[in-house]
């Protein structure tokens, strides 16, 4: 459902950033689409509101937002969450731009934490919000020698983070935030999204772009770029799956939510993508209808 | 290889002279302030050789042992490496991407402190593994038994392989940091005082060890200490420092029974006879 466009308010800049940081952003973006993978660091602003609620997704999107943009915001995969709501209220009110729920319609498409189960298009932008860019950080804590690490490509000791799943569980045990190869070249973290989702940026024919207000770094990935995520030669590289289907729209492929029903322990799995559940959920009561008649 | 077996290999000095150097120190300095550091130095080491840098704190011998373990850029001189794989390498006027790759590949560092040469966070298999995928192994099963065969070559039990180094004492965790470094079969090892903070019985096991892997592995070894004792049993050859510079060097036996400079005269009379 699209919203009708609002007005812009007043004394603010369009997408409340001013022009010249909104240039300072877009160079950012335009270095890191020419190295895919690479964190460029970026002059972070202060957004109106705190660090870790989206704030460098924010920045990227009020960089490359126009006005004949049509935004989407998902938290989770949910449109209607907190932090979606807030920040698609705030860019409707800042730039005066159209907002969408439907993954088909929008040009711009935040996100925290997951990707979107219906395929992008060519010509859209996914924008991430990222809260620690740095993948090698759990290996090394300092900026310096991580940064060393990339630019000579020694990727090895990320190994170890698998290494140490399968020896404690007997299998790759992290299942967000999985390690991937841009490009054959740099080691990028997804942002915190299921590695369900990581199939799905390998070869995506939309523009990604990651955007990580904490540690003010923005990193991307072009349309059609390999990505390839982390593995053990013996142990391949899987994606979580269920015994259960969506209870609302019956769907045994997409990324599902365990929801607590009541406190006797009563439990229902739903689509976390909640726009293509309500697609599927509407497609099935008219496919019902059709065959009713 | 758990054996306490034979004799460190030691060759002849005839064998030496027909042998290319493998590590080449022409004129090496490196100076915090006047007086501080170490200055105009200058070695050869050969394959197999065990070389001892003996001296008294402040002497020098860890700010040499860095610069030549390309941790520390020197002012002035050259190391020249002979390379397995990349051939004669001057290492500082190389890039800094083959320095990392040799560090990782055919040498091993042994830090004084095992937490400076460990990873604590990561389990005790990891740390041995991880030096194997950064050369590009990518097979669980194989890295784990690599690690398991390691353990055990350094005598601490398989069953602790996934233990964090944090859960093991001193002397476990100098040993696993040696098993660290040699799991990619490296040729030059840099040992800072590795038998530093360990007590007696634990320092004469790890010296064991050590001896026997340095001999059955063919190792050359440069070795930082300020202990005659942990020098005379595993070096070939010693050198001694004092403020900065070399005063005396030779064969270790030679150095340490007929001292010739007041220094080191003075070093080994200080040792408790008994």
């Amino acid at each position: 459902m699209s919203t009708p466009q609002m007005t812009q308010v007043e004394g603010y800049n369009f997408a409340y950033l001013d022009e010249q940081t909104k240039r300072m952003i877009r160079r950012a973006i335009l270095k890191a689409v020419a190295i895919p993978g690479y964190q460029v660091p970026f002059g972070g602003r202060e957004m109106p509101l705190p660090h870790g609620w989206g704030t460098g997704g924010m920045q990227v999107t009020a960089s490359v937002i126009g006005t004949d943009d049509r935004l989407k915001v998902i938290d989770q995969g949910a449109d209607d969450t907190t932090n979606a709501v807030s920040i698609r209220r705030f860019f409707a009110k800042t730039a005066g731009v159209e907002t969408t729920e439907k993954t088909a319609d929008a040009t711009l498409i935040q996100t925290r934490h997951r990707v979107p189960e219906r395929p992008l298009q060519n010509g859209q932008i996914l924008i991430y919000q990222v809260p620690v860019p740095e993948p090698l950080r759990f290996i090394e804590a300092r900026d310096s020698e991580t940064r060393k690490m990339h630019a000579l490509r020694e990727y090895g000791a990320m190994q170890v983070k698998l290494y140490e799943d399968v020896a404690r569980f007997g299998h790759i045990a992290t299942s967000y935030d999985y390690p991937v190869m841009v490009n054959g070249r740099y080691m990028m973290t997804p942002s915190p999204i299921p590695k369900f989702d990581n199939p799905k940026l390998n070869g995506m024919p939309a523009l990604q772009l990651f955007g990580a207000g904490f540690e003010k770094r923005i990193y991307a990935v072009p349309p059609y770029t390999e990505v390839q995520s982390l593995d053990f030669d013996d142990y391949p590289f899987e994606v979580q799956q269920w015994e259960e289907s969506c209870a609302i729209c019956g769907s045994d492929h997409s990324f599902l939510d365990e929801v607590i029903t009541d406190d006797a322990g009563s439990r229902m799995f739903v689509c976390s993508d909640t726009d293509y559940c309500r697609e599927r959920a509407q497609s099935n009561r008219e496919q019902a209808q059709e065959n009713e008649q | 290889m758990n054996s306490i077996c034979e004799q460190p290999a030691m060759l002849n000095s005839d064998d030496w002279q027909d042998m290319e150097p493998l590590l080449s120190v022409q004129n090496l300095s490196k100076f915090y302030a006047p007086g501080k550091g170490c200055g105009n130095v200058s070695f050869d080491l050969y394959p197999g050789e065990v070389l001892g840098i003996v001296g008294e704190s402040g002497s020098g011998k860890s700010t040499l042992l860095n610069s030549l373990s390309a941790r520390l850029v020197p002012d002035e001189g050259h190391v020249i490496y002979r390379s397995e794989q990349f051939g004669e390498l001057d290492l500082y006027q190389g890039e800094e991407s083959l320095r990392r790759q040799l560090m990782r590949s055919e040498w091993g560092i042994v830090h004084q402190h095992p937490r400076d040469g460990l990873r604590m966070n990561v389990s005790a298999g990891a740390n041995i593994g991880e030096r194997l995928m950064a050369v590009g192994e990518r097979h669980y099963s194989e890295i784990r038994q690599r690690a398991i065969e390691w353990l055990q070559a350094v005598e601490i039990d398989a069953s602790r392989i996934d233990d964090r180094p944090s859960q093991f004492s001193g002397g476990m965790q100098q040993r696993l940091q040696i098993a660290r470094n040699l799991v990619t079969h490296p040729r030059l090892i840099f040992m800072d005082e590795p038998t530093g903070g360990l007590d007696v019985s634990v320092q004469a096991r790890l010296l064991d060890l050590l001896r026997n892997l340095v001999a059955q592995l063919g190792l050359s070894v440069i070795i930082v200490t300020h202990d005659l004792a942990v020098a005379r049993l595993l070096a070939h050859r010693l050198m001694v420092m004092r403020r900065g510079e070399v005063v005396e060097t030779g064969l270790t036996d030679q150095v340490l029974d007929d001292p010739q400079h007041p220094y080191t005269q003075l070093l080994v009379s200080s040792i408790l006879q008994n």
